[in-house]
């Protein structure tokens, strides 16, 4: 043990030189070419400010699309799931809860139509998308709100449509991309 | 609608059914060459990465003081591999419990309590990566920096050194002088971890994680309202966690966060990351040993367990919640509670059994909210162990395995106990049976004292029910199979929950990795006598059944009046209600 304590005790200073420094700081250095410095990805609403594209944030109000229901409320400093378990009777009535809301604020709509999504909370709670039918189950209340003609608000959400990436995984719709394209419409 | 939503399943289900078929192909297709490159780099044959890494070594060497030439035994070399694991003891807790006045910590972060300190320590340097804390609000950037960071590539590395060293021992020959600790552990460092992980790195870079030092992010939403937004240097984090199947997230939610895993592309690269250095280890066996027959046999059985546990998971997770299917919605997209749009439901319940198979234990989407069948799957997975495994530990647990069933071939057919030409001795099997029964008996003894203690274990819990009886189980197999994966919504940040997992990692991390070389060590220094026609084939169809029937067998006595308690029961409840 003793003869081994030594080159153990090196060894661990040439792995901090190594793990903490060389390689987090080359990483660093080549997150400067990065979009956004390594910042993460970002983009500007109509007025100029950034936002991040790959974080979900919390749309309550009916002039906007809905994004998901989050554990945490899309507080992007404590991520984490509802983690409630399929039978549990608490969540369960909050699942009935959150499909009673949105048959209040989308009246009109079939509750067939309601998409598992909008009424379950994601993994991270930042879920930044929907599924497209939980955009699209929300065109009618939009087009009221914000008195526009529903087939052009039906034709942006088509737009925003991500197809499956490279071929493969779900469709899917990034919530704040199609809002923020819905407030620059006149 | 613009198309019919029974169209727009099927094409749906299809793609992401694609995903995971590519995700899987490309994983065995690059474990392979990988294997060879690995069977190289610990054969000291010319590789290409020679001429940047052989300086680097040297100096190293001559920096240690160290002879990286000179054989040791195994015991010496199983000293040498401790000393140089544990010495992070005591380095890691005092970090940890000072990270409030250290530098870079930008969103003055709390030290941590002694007990969560010390299972937090524990858990980091097993490669167990079990987290009782949230990431955002429980560690400083200096704290991710010198203690995650190095911890991330010594771990594996320690665990592939033990590998190396069971492969050299298996060699036919008969000898006591093995191959130095340190030069299995530096090449496990700079030919394989570092240079992997830096290409991957520069990948997620581009595809949107940050890599800054800046604090969290305070600005107001489109909708008006106040968000923080965390964030770190997560690129680099995030591919040497994924590959060295250390698995603790930089957040919380852990690679279901968008900045851990932003897009399916990332996700695809981290999946196969799961499985990549447990299937190319077992090809290095092949190639290092020349028995190529014999890692195809291993590598059959790790993935007929796979894709057993794989089917009724994903089953059951596509056909989704019945009690919500009840309240009249669309149900079709299958069970999203705790899952993310952008990697769907098919997509997620792979990872989550990738995950407990392999002993990565990052989650892309929370274990606690599966189906009781996946959920229980996912359990099966880490009670296994050896379905793919952890890296360099999914072999050393295989090997522990075909020991076990070459002896009770053996007794079948009344034949002596032999394994690649060397005779197995009482002394190994005695080690193999104890080794065989660790698992289930540190998973299950914990759980057992976490029942007795209800007013200490029962407040934590996030379900009630058969479901959190699933949460205590869980925790405990996870700790001792070194996999660090749970069932989340359990409230594990209590001294209880801190010491007693603390202790199962420890014994549950080192006493398989001891047991391993040394009935390795033991076996290399008898005489190499050969295979005979009556010798047990251990590279065929035949006996990897055997193999199979035995994990089975020992998995299921040890673990299914368990597993009947926890997730069978709940299933039974909702199929019922």
């Amino acid at each position: 043990m003793k003869k081994e304590i030594i080159p153990s005790l090196l060894l661990t200073v040439v792995c901090i030189v190594f793990f903490s420094g060389v390689y987090p700081i080359l990483m660093w250095g080549i997150a400067q070419v990065a979009p956004n410095n390594g910042e993460g990805f970002v983009i500007k609403d109509a007025k100029g400010k950034y936002y991040y594209e790959n974080i979900g944030q919390k749309f309550s109000d009916d002039k906007f699309f809905w994004s998901r229901p989050s554990a945490v409320g899309y507080a992007a400093n404590g991520s984490g799931g509802s983690n409630k378990g399929p039978d549990n009777p608490d969540y369960l009535v909050g699942v009935k809860a959150a499909i009673d809301s949105f048959m209040l604020h989308n009246p009109g709509i079939n509750k067939a139509d309601i998409p598992s999504d909008m009424v379950t909370s994601s993994g991270s709670g930042l879920d930044p998308h929907i599924s497209v039918e939980g955009a699209e189950i929300q065109v009618a209340r939009i087009a009221k709100v914000r008195g526009l003609d529903k087939s052009k608000v039906e034709a942006l959400v088509k737009a925003h449509v991500d197809g499956p990436m490279l071929g493969m995984g779900p469709e899917r719709v990034n919530v704040l991309k199609l809002n923020i394209d819905l407030d620059a419409m006149k | 609608m613009y198309y019919s939503s029974a169209f727009k399943l099927g094409k749906d289900v299809c793609m992401e059914m694609l995903g995971i078929i590519v995700i899987f192909v490309a994983m065995v297709a690059l474990s392979i060459p990988l294997g060879k490159y690995i069977a190289k780099v610990y054969a000291g044959e010319v590789t290409f990465l020679d001429r940047i890494f052989h300086p680097v070594e040297k100096l190293i060497y001559r920096f240690l003081g160290v002879d990286a030439m000179c054989p040791m035994t195994w015991k010496q070399h199983l000293v040498a591999l401790l000393t140089v694991n544990l010495l992070w003891f005591p380095l890691t807790m005092f970090v940890l419990m000072n990270q409030n006045w250290l530098p870079l910590n930008p969103d003055h972060i709390a030290a941590m309590s002694p007990d969560l300190a010390f299972h937090s320590t524990i858990s980091f340097i097993t490669n167990c990566f079990q987290q009782h804390y949230s990431g955002e609000t429980g560690m400083s950037y200096f704290s991710q920096i010198f203690i995650m960071f190095p911890l991330f590539f010594l771990t594996p590395a320690v665990t592939m050194s033990a590998m190396a060293v069971v492969f050299n021992a298996l060699k036919g020959r008969a000898t006591d002088k093995l191959r130095n600790f340190y030069y299995y552990y530096v090449r496990s460092i700079l030919w394989i971890l570092l240079p992997i992980s830096f290409v991957t790195a520069i990948i997620f870079l581009f595809n949107g994680m940050p890599m800054t030092l800046q604090g969290a992010h305070t600005f107001t939403t489109l909708q008006g309202d106040t968000m923080y937004v965390a964030r770190g240097p997560i690129a680099a984090f995030e591919s040497i966690k994924m590959l060295g199947l250390d698995g603790g997230g930089f957040f919380g939610a852990n690679s279901a966060h968008p900045f851990e895993n932003p897009n399916f592309f990332t996700n695809m690269i981290e999946n196969i990351f799961h499985m990549l250095l447990p299937v190319a280890t077992v090809f290095a066996l092949g190639f290092y040993l020349n028995r190529k027959k014999l890692a195809w046999m291993i590598f059959g059985v790790m993935t007929l367990g796979f894709i057993l546990l794989l089917i009724p998971a994903m089953n059951a997770e596509l056909k989704g919640n019945p009690a919500i299917t009840q309240m009249g919605i669309n149900n079709s997209m299958g069970n999203m509670e705790g899952k993310e749009i952008r990697f769907g439901t098919t997509a997620s319940a792979f990872w989550s059994i990738t995950a407990t198979s392999s002993m990565n234990g990052a989650v892309n989407c929370m274990h606690d909210s599966f189906m009781p069948i996946s959920g229980g799957m996912q359990m099966l997975g880490i009670m296994v162990n050896t379905l793919y495994g952890g890296v360099g530990t999914g072999v050393l647990g295989f090997f522990i395995a075909i020991i076990l069933a070459v002896f009770i071939g053996s007794l079948m057919i009344g034949r002596s106990a032999q394994f690649l030409g060397k005779k197995v001795g009482m002394r190994e099997i005695k080690i193999t049976m104890i080794i065989t029964l660790l698992h289930p008996f540190l998973s299950l003894v914990g759980t057992a004292l976490a029942c007795s203690f209800p007013t200490l274990t029962t407040p934590t819990l996030n379900n009630p029910g058969f479901h959190g009886f699933s949460e205590m189980i869980y925790e405990y197999a996870s700790a001792s199979s070194a996999d660090g994966s749970g069932f989340e919504g359990l409230g594990d940040n209590t001294p209880w929950w801190n010491i007693t997992c603390g202790f199962i990692i420890l014994f549950g991390r080192y006493l398989p990795i001891i047991g391993a070389v040394a009935i390795a060590g033991m076996l290399a220094g008898k005489q190499y006598i050969g295979d005979s026609a009556g010798t047990i084939k251990t590279d065929n169809a035949t006996f990897g059944l055997l193999v199979f029937s035995l994990i089975f067998v020992v998995t299921a006595l040890a673990f299914f009046p368990a597993l009947a308690v926890g997730p069978i029961a709940e299933h039974f409840s909702i199929v019922t209600h």
